[in-house]
């Protein structure tokens, strides 16, 4: 069997707190972050700083060998929140039946207690474009997504939750919002929907709307989870503020203020704090979650008044 | 319809086409530099993928180098899966008609050192076999012994001392002497580890791997030398634990 102090790439030996309980398999209404190999020391250290974790399912699709391991053994200390960024459930084209199976392969044995995927598209006709590409808000295209929604939910035996995108462009055929575009796809499909209130902000800057009004029309009795990230800001050639969703910085007061204001409307969710390039040091990326716990530790005093 | 995704695709991966039609920005003008935020996200992501797969061609052309000729690659060769620790497989066989690469005839042989290493790296766990078992057989019936190796186990060999270029850039400098390299990458825990070879051995383990008998392998090996000498390489087995099953 392979040994667990070999799961760091170095021959670093870390504490392991025992006390540190199995989880049953529900997010707790906590913040988690978005799982970093090179935090797992950090992490065994002092598990009781986070109260679960998210992984990308693509990292996770290999054979064997580390990043499994590390997996395995992390998810029996943590629940585990699977978010995938491959499916590109907006395709035009039929979904990836291979890469279908492997992600059913995964979600088997890891039995997550959350799984998520985009409102976005990133493979065409074979090639994958590692990115989250947009797509129209049309009665076709929701018609799409809800069948592409459907077979994942049917394949992988779950439901699941769809996340709404960072958009930089709009589309000019577009004749739904994204609110109802969203509720339309979640009403029909049965998934629940991932809020990120990040591409929130940065959809509503770049698209020029409130929100704050945004997230009053959100169908919110869907959502299961809610993201929180930052991102960098730029402009575009007309001298227009053009913010970038790049996981690459410390969330932003207004993305702080919304999510406080999101919780006030529509209750506590397990809130993960994603921080995927320029990925920082473990304290730093620690305190997010304490501070996004300490939001909603306050909004449930104020709640249970 | 479909065609939208089609055009989309393309001007992503050549920056000299227009933004497709249709996509504005909330004013309704033409989304330029909106629609340019993809094509970056797109082409840095991968290339960032491609320095992340290929660090020692990284390191030896440098940061600068490697972007560019990554950003020609990824353009010509998208992923096929999402699976991104599986992107680059064309690489070494793009890097050999790869006109500004050409005065480093041993890059594509250190890019294909770095794709087998992951292949080791990512490998199915498996249990090495008991070797012992070994001893307890007649000579007559270990000759006719054929093993599955553990999935982890790869050969590797090149024309270029690829091994000890990559050691050079990764582990440390030294004086390299050697030219055609064989080697047995092995990952007894999690990390990889490599086994210099020489042609017999690999030939041997070839033909092991291939599911020949011991004795066929063992012909294998010298073949190539005749001073082979097989209780050596079935030592080399049984210290690298690569024989997941004795099949008799």
């Amino acid at each position: 069997m392979l040994r667990w102090v070999q799961l760091a790439p170095t021959n670093h030996t870390w504490g392991f707190s025992k006390c540190h309980i199995i989880h049953p398999n529900t997010l707790p209404q906590k913040a988690g972050v978005g799982y970093k190999a090179q935090h797992l020391n950090d992490i065994l250290k002092d598990p009781n700083s986070i109260g679960w974790i998210e992984i990308h399912a693509e990292n996770y699709m290999g054979d064997g060998g580390r990043p499994i391991a590390q997996l395995k053994h992390l998810r029996e200390m943590f629940p585990v929140s699977c978010h995938g960024v491959g499916l590109s459930i907006g395709s035009e084209s039929p979904l990836d039946t291979d890469h279908l199976a492997r992600l059913k392969k995964l979600v088997d044995w890891l039995e997550p207690a959350m799984f998520s995927e985009h409102l976005a598209w990133s493979t065409h006709d074979t090639s994958f474009l590692n990115d989250l590409l947009p797509v129209p808000y049309t009665q076709d295209v929701a018609d799409r997504v809800v069948e592409h929604i459907q077979q994942v939910q049917e394949t992988v035996g779950r439901q699941m939750l769809l996340e709404n995108p960072s958009t930089y462009v709009a589309f000019a055929q577009s004749d739904m919002s994204e609110i109802d575009f969203l509720t339309d796809v979640a009403t029909r499909s049965g998934c629940g929907l991932l809020l990120d209130i990040n591409n929130v902000f940065v959809s509503a800057t770049n698209q020029k709307y409130s929100p704050k009004e945004y997230i009053d029309a959100y169908p919110t009795e869907h959502v299961g989870e809610i993201h929180l990230g930052g991102h960098e800001e730029d402009s575009d050639e007309h001298g227009d503020t053009l913010l970038i969703d790049s996981h690459s910085r410390a969330v932003v007061d207004p993305v702080w203020e919304l999510y406080e204001y999101t919780l006030a409307k529509a209750g506590a969710r397990p809130t993960l704090i994603e921080w995927d390039n320029d990925i920082p040091e473990w304290n730093v990326l620690a305190n997010e979650a304490t501070l996004a716990d300490a939001l909603l530790a306050r909004h449930n005093q104020i709640a249970a008044q | 319809m479909s065609a939208f995704q089609d055009t989309f695709t393309s001007a992503l991966l050549d920056p000299a086409q227009p933004t497709p039609n249709g996509l504005i920005d909330p004013n309704g003008r033409v989304a330029g530099k909106r629609f340019d935020v993809y094509r970056n996200n797109v082409v840095h992501s991968l290339i960032d993928a491609m320095g992340d797969a290929f660090p020692a061609v990284k390191k030896i052309v440098g940061e600068d180098f490697f972007d560019a000729m990554a950003g020609v690659y990824v353009r010509a060769h998208p992923p096929k899966t999402p699976m991104m620790m599986f992107y680059g497989q064309d690489f070494p066989a793009f890097l050999r008609g790869f006109g500004p690469a050409q005065s480093l005839p041993y890059l594509p042989d250190v890019a294909a050192l770095e794709l087998a290493r992951r292949d080791c790296y990512h490998a199915a766990d498996a249990d090495p076999a008991d070797a012992m078992i070994l001893t307890t057989l007649a000579p007559e019936a270990l000759m006719e012994t054929r093993f599955e190796l553990v999935p982890s186990a790869v050969l590797f060999q090149s024309e270029n001392p690829a091994h000890s270029i990559w050691q050079f850039n990764m582990v440390e400098p030294f004086q390299i002497t050697a030219t055609h390299e064989w080697v047995l990458l092995t990952r007894p825990e999690m990390d990889v580890m490599a086994h210099n070879l020489d042609a017999a051995t690999y030939a041997f383990l070839r033909a092991i791997q291939n599911n020949e008998t011991l004795a066929i392998s063992a012909d294998a090996g010298l073949a190539i030398d005749p001073k082979f000498d097989l209780s050596t390489a079935i030592g080399l087995m049984m210290r690298t634990q690569i024989i997941h099953q004795v099949k008799s």
